[in-house]
């Protein structure tokens, strides 16, 4: 059983590391151990690494580079944005809006901001997975201080409408953060365009290690720290930085901006013939949440009548990694917050299943993926029949 | 996939890790899964200081899966760990819960086996294809060629026998069923563990009811109804019924009948000058009688939701070895039929002692188990 063929589908989970990010990391773990904070020769080359590795970035997100503070990843950015934000505000009365399909990193720190005190708004999406503008227009109140929406959702892979809810959060004058950490890499990413203030950046999520992560933060908005110490990243995230992997975050960033455009295509097209080759074969499968304006890679697709749980184990014995949902999720209890929050009942939501393709895949591999659940499906079907 | 693989249900402890690692040396394709079955984060209230929420003996704490995927990772054979809360809870937490509530001493291990190990994670087998589950129980079963069943009997190491908590175990499921245990003692499961370099071969025993931390079950009922809501606002410690002899003189009060079981002499907070015992309890009338140690022996008993393993059933009187509780020496007795061939009449040559409604009673003919059914 250890010698079959695997293939990974389970990009939104993580991303097998770039050959060109390895090289980066490599060689600045060899040769590049100087403290960028330091001022002598070795100060200067790791510093030179983390700046280059700053403009690599922005520019793959059309940020200045000095609107990029590093982090150890999207969770410690999203943190940094919500808990920085809403605390850089001294009123006593506060209010926070963000959306029920958020990530748990998002999730997580207002829940924390209600235990500080901040209410908080989480607007539904509809069963198409998106969030209506009205409805976060409709939750604004005078105290609010922070609204927060994920660009691409991590389960379904549907793309919020971030320019229009900037436009509602610049008339109210209220900065906006954005999850960007299922997006950035995938799909093009412009932070001026969008009209964001805040952007959270995954660099295990494009290729590069685990461990990289950045929030961009425009120019004038108000971010208190979430941790202290030294200077580091103008005063808004102590620590001596992670240069081998913030410069492979950035040599990855460099990848992801010239492949982009082919990279989207190729996948889309490769996500089509999974989900065409799926609705063929598999009776009572469908796909959760809209078709249209989702990020290329992603397909979130139910089998009735099965669990979930059994096919992810059946599957990964066939050689075939996916997922049932956020893996920062798995082992709950409850089905999917996600697919429970665009209207799935529990039966449908348990029987769901994630496919996130990326750039190893192939369309053989796609086939293959496609054979080995209509075998699966049918035979957990026959299962639970008997049962 | 080559051979089907067999699906081991691994505990982290040291009979299911010797399971795993003895037919993974033998050249079984195995798969180890973890039943995750009660999230011990669950209930505050009853963590202790130094071991909560994942301290030793705790079902599902998480050094358990961490011993159980090491030991997988050790002898090289795919792990999952699977989810199965949901159905533990509506399965046996509550039916446990209701069981007490109702003046019963219910046996979750028997739910548990019934309803979960030998049910969902069979189910769970078949989805991963595997033709064949293996748990570390200390049982035996074969093939009688003659009857035509699937026998089960008695483990070789009769201190490690645990037949009393699978009496519920239906053919279909035994004939999928390895006890690669049940013809070894615990001593030599260990000194295998040892022998084959188990990290886990020197870990402890588990305690008896895995989700209730200390054995402090009344503890678990009241911190579990008030977490779920069913609490009626009666405070756990005020008087709730009577605590009476059998011509009805009453020698005290009590807090509920969940916290007495028959039998039960300590904790009845009442001071004669012999010793009383728990003679029975009424949910309906909260009421607990208690008498001296004579009163609690009993002739006979009716078992309901009675399974047959070894014979088809009874229709004559058939001669047996009565075993009442987990630590019960087996009585002899005759097995009556009743109208429901699921119901049979138990009537012991010598009256037993504490006869309680709600644990389980197993019949035996010598090492093999006939079957066995619920205390009425």
């Amino acid at each position: 059983m250890n010698s079959v063929q695997r293939c990974y589908f389970d990009h939104n989970a993580t991303t097998p590391l770039a050959p060109e990010a390895l090289e980066t990391m490599v060689t600045c773990l060899g040769q590049v151990y100087g403290n960028a904070s330091s001022i002598h020769h070795f100060g200067q080359s790791a510093k030179q690494r983390l700046e280059q590795a700053r403009r690599e970035l922005a520019s793959l997100m059309h940020a200045s580079p000095a609107e990029l503070v590093f982090t150890s990843g999207g969770t410690e950015a999203d943190n940094l944005a919500v808990l920085g934000v809403a605390r850089a505000r001294t009123e006593s009365k506060r209010h926070a809006i963000t959306t029920a399909i958020e990530h748990p990193a998002v999730l997580g720190p207002c829940a924390q901001l209600e235990r500080e005190g901040v209410a908080v708004t989480r607007v539904r999406a509809g069963s198409s997975g998106v969030v209506n503008p009205d409805d976060v227009r409709a939750a604004l109140r005078p105290e609010t201080v922070l609204i927060s929406v994920m660009h691409a959702n991590n389960e379904l892979g549907t793309l919020q409408p971030i320019a229009e809810i900037s436009r509602i959060a610049r008339e109210a004058e209220v900065p906006l953060h954005v999850d960007g950490v299922q997006a950035l890499g995938k799909i093009a990413v412009d932070v001026n365009e969008l009209g964001v203030d805040l952007y959270s950046v995954s660099g295990h999520k494009i290729y590069a290690p685990k461990g990289a992560g950045a929030l961009y933060v425009r120019k004038g908005t108000k971010l208190a720290p979430i941790s202290y110490g030294g200077h580091h990243e103008r005063d808004r995230r102590p620590g001596t930085e992670n240069v081998p992997g913030i410069a492979a975050l950035g040599t990855a960033a460099d990848l992801a901006a010239r492949s982009l455009a082919a990279d989207g295509e190729r996948l889309k097209a490769l996500r089509d013939r999974l989900e065409n080759g799926v609705l063929e074969r598999i009776g009572g499968s469908g796909v959760n949440g809209s078709r249209w304006n989702r990020t290329p890679n992603t397909s979130n697709l139910y089998f009735d009548g099965i669990d979930g749980e059994a096919l992810v184990i059946a599957l990964d014995l066939r050689g075939f990694a996916v997922s049932t949902g956020s893996a920062c999720s798995s082992g709950a209890i409850t089905p999917s917050h996600v697919l429970t929050a665009i209207g799935l009942a529990s039966d449908r939501a348990r029987a769901s299943m994630r496919f996130s393709l990326g750039r190893s895949n192939t369309a053989d591999h796609v086939d293959a993926l496609v054979e080995a659940l209509e075998a699966s499906v049918a035979h957990l079907r026959r299962i639970s029949m008997h049962a | 996939m080559p051979e089907a693989p067999i699906a081991v249900a691994m505990s982290g402890g040291v009979d299911s890790s010797t399971v795993a690692a003895l037919l993974a040396r033998q050249g079984h394709a195995i798969v180890g899964m973890t039943m995750q079955l009660w999230n011990q984060r669950r209930l505050p209230e009853l963590w202790v200081e130094d071991q909560a929420p994942a301290g030793p003996g705790r079902c599902c704490s998480l050094d358990d899966v961490y011993d159980a995927r090491r030991v997988a990772e050790q002898i090289g054979v795919p792990y999952y760990v699977v989810n199965f809360e949901r159905q533990f809870e509506d399965q046996v937490v509550k039916p446990f819960v209701a069981e007490y509530l109702a003046g019963r001493t219910p046996i979750p291990c028997t739910l548990c086996n019934n309803y979960i190990k030998f049910d969902r994670f069979l189910e769970m087998a078949d989805a991963v294809g595997a033709r064949w589950m293996a748990t570390g129980h200390y049982a035996r079963t074969r093939y009688d060629a003659v009857s035509g069943r699937y026998q089960l009997l008695r483990a070789v190491d009769g201190s490690k026998d645990q037949t009393y908590f699978l009496f519920g175990l239906t053919q279909p499921q035994l004939a999928r069923t390895l006890f690669p245990l049940g013809e070894l003692t615990k001593p030599e499961v260990r000194e295998l563990a040892r022998s084959m370099g188990l990290a886990v071969a020197a870990k402890g025993d588990s305690q008896e009811i895995c989700f209730v931390p200390n054995g402090d079950y009344a503890a678990f009922l009241n911190a579990y109804l008030k977490e779920t809501g069913q609490e009626t606002g009666h405070d756990p410690q005020a008087a709730r019924g009577a605590i009476v002899t059998a011509d009805g003189r009453k020698l005290g009060e009590h807090s509920g009948v969940h916290h007495f079981t028959v039998g039960q002499r300590r904790g009845l907070g009442v001071a004669t000058g012999e010793p009383l015992y728990v003679i029975s309890t009424d949910a309906a009338s909260q009421q607990v009688v208690v008498g001296g140690n004579h009163q609690l022996l009993r002739g006979s008993f009716y078992a309901r939701e009675v399974n047959w393993i070894s014979i088809e059933g009874v229709t004559e009187p058939v001669r047996a070895e009565v075993k009442i509780r987990n630590k019960h020496a087996a009585a002899l007795a005759t097995l009556c039929a009743t109208a429901d061939a699921a119901r049979v009449q138990v009537i012991f040559d010598d009256a037993q002692r504490a006869v309680t409604p709600g644990q389980g009673a197993v019949f035996y003919a010598g090492d093999l188990v006939l079957g066995g059914g619920w205390i009425e």
